[in-house]
């Protein structure tokens, strides 16, 4: 069809756009999945063609950051698939351990759960004193959000439940001040914590780690952008480094395949080999 | 209209028993490759594809982001993620917000898979209780491929099947039987 033919063109067109004016680089993202973002937020502001959003977002700086919300999926919990949080308690710590300080990547890691999860799991294993998190993410709003550690008492309740299932010893409540309907998180989990601005897509490794967590990144890239990560991770990675994905991610079909092994495969834990 | 490159089908309440009717009639030869969103609860632990493979005796697949969709397979979605169909013929996962409080939405599959196979498409919109499906259907038409609603007498809940008869006009409504003799000779039609 040929309308359809036109937005496809135009959705190129703006990505390349927004790669040139502002450097965040889209164009290696799964298309199926961007272009229902970039349809999606055409929508909400009102534009009648992609083309008609491209001229704002040049021209309106502030306008691209808007977009950007819509084109970044802050989706996110604490203690998400709680089991996964219980095989790193039960199988990867006891190894973490053995390392006299220890650095972790958290490779896009929105408005901060996957964080405050690792650190508290940390604390619980007496190791968030001598860990360094890296905490980072393209988008400087959910980085606002992930430094603040707000969330709502809502959501609260709901990861407690999580928390308890990932093998929790304490009371969730221990770990946040609720107040007004919303809790704030206990300001010495950041502590050690290091929010950044870095792209999967465009910048390089900038420290070794122990550990990488990556979780529910991966599948918004396409296979070449995939390697790209994959291959960050194994460089920062140090000798035996583990490498931890999402539920339904893994290592097996890109080039890295060999280069890393399953620890707990099915709760996507790898190890560098 | 060309011959049909992939079948998607779309289903919600009642929808386990519906496939395996629709998909029970598939003669062993069956090589056009078939998508399906089923609305499960959101336990990633399903295990609708063994059951299915096992009913069926073909074999089914639970979807794998960035698998390309191969001839002769079935593939059905994983519960707590959407499930697309990129334009190079392969599958992806995502975590959008649910639609119509799914994910995985029908909608997302159809509307990416008629994106990807144009013309070359049949979209299948079974039994459900919301009218996820209807505008991915109504799509998949609009990009020249063929559709088929199950009537909504024969559906265990015919709402979802109604949402898309309100959208579009596919070109067939037929019961689930109708659907799966429909698909046992697309092959053989095609030719």
């Amino acid at each position: 069809m040929t309308s359809e033919r036109n937005t496809d063109i135009e959705i190129r067109l703006l990505i390349e756009a927004i790669y040139l004016k502002y450097s965040y680089d889209f164009r290696n993202y799964s298309g199926a999945s961007i272009k229902r973002r970039i349809l999606h937020a055409l929508r909400q502001f009102d534009c009648l063609t992609v083309s008609a959003l491209q001229e704002r977002v040049l021209h309106d700086p502030g306008m691209f950051m808007q977009l950007l919300q819509f084109l970044t999926i802050p989706v996110s919990e604490m203690f998400r698939d709680p089991s996964h949080f219980l095989a790193l308690r039960n199988e990867v710590v006891p190894l973490l351990r053995t390392w006299p300080s220890i650095k972790i990547w958290i490779a896009g890691c929105s408005t901060g759960e996957e964080v405050y999860s690792m650190a508290i799991l940390l604390r619980e294993e007496g190791l968030l004193e001598r860990t360094i998190i890296y905490a980072t993410d393209i988008n400087p709003r959910s980085l606002d959000k992930a430094k603040q550690g707000i969330y709502s008492m809502q959501s609260m309740r709901e990861y407690e439940e999580n928390y308890r299932l990932a093998g929790g010893r304490r009371d969730f409540t221990e770990y946040y001040t609720a107040a007004y309907g919303n809790a704030i998180m206990d300001s010495t989990l950041r502590d050690n914590v290091t929010f950044a601005d870095h792209s999967l897509a465009t910048d390089s490794v900038f420290s070794e780690t122990q550990l990488v967590s990556c979780r529910n990144v991966l599948i918004y890239f396409n296979k070449d952008l995939q390697d790209r990560a994959l291959g960050l991770f194994h460089e920062s990675l140090c000798h035996r480094g583990f490498l931890v994905l999402g539920s339904k991610e893994s290592v097996d079909f890109s080039a890295y395949s060999d280069r890393f092994e399953p620890l707990v495969k099915p709760e996507r834990i790898f190890r560098k080999s | 209209m060309n011959g049909v490159r992939a079948v998607v089908i779309g289903a919600s309440a009642g929808g386990v028993q519906a496939l395996f009717q629709v998909l029970g009639g598939l003669p062993p030869g069956f090589v056009t490759p078939v998508v399906c969103v089923l609305h499960l609860p959101d336990d990633r632990h399903s295990q609708l594809a063994e059951v299915l493979q096992r009913r069926l005796n073909r074999p089914v697949r639970e979807a794998c982001d960035k698998q390309a969709i191969e001839a002769g397979l079935i593939y059905v979605a994983t519960p707590g993620y959407h499930l697309s169909v990129e334009n190079d013929f392969s599958l992806s996962l995502s975590q959008e917000d649910p639609v119509h409080f799914s994910r995985p939405a029908i909608d997302f599959l159809f509307f990416s898979a008629a994106d990807a196979y144009g013309d070359g498409l049949l979209g299948i919109l079974l039994t459900g209780a919301n009218e996820d499906g209807a505008k991915g259907l109504a799509h998949i038409k609009n990009s020249g491929g063929r559709t088929v609603v199950q009537d909504p007498r024969d559906a265990q809940v015919a709402l979802m099947p109604e949402a898309a008869l309100a959208l579009h006009q596919p070109d067939h409504i037929l019961t689930l039987s109708g659907i799966g003799q429909l698909l046992a000779t697309l092959e053989a039609s095609a030719c």
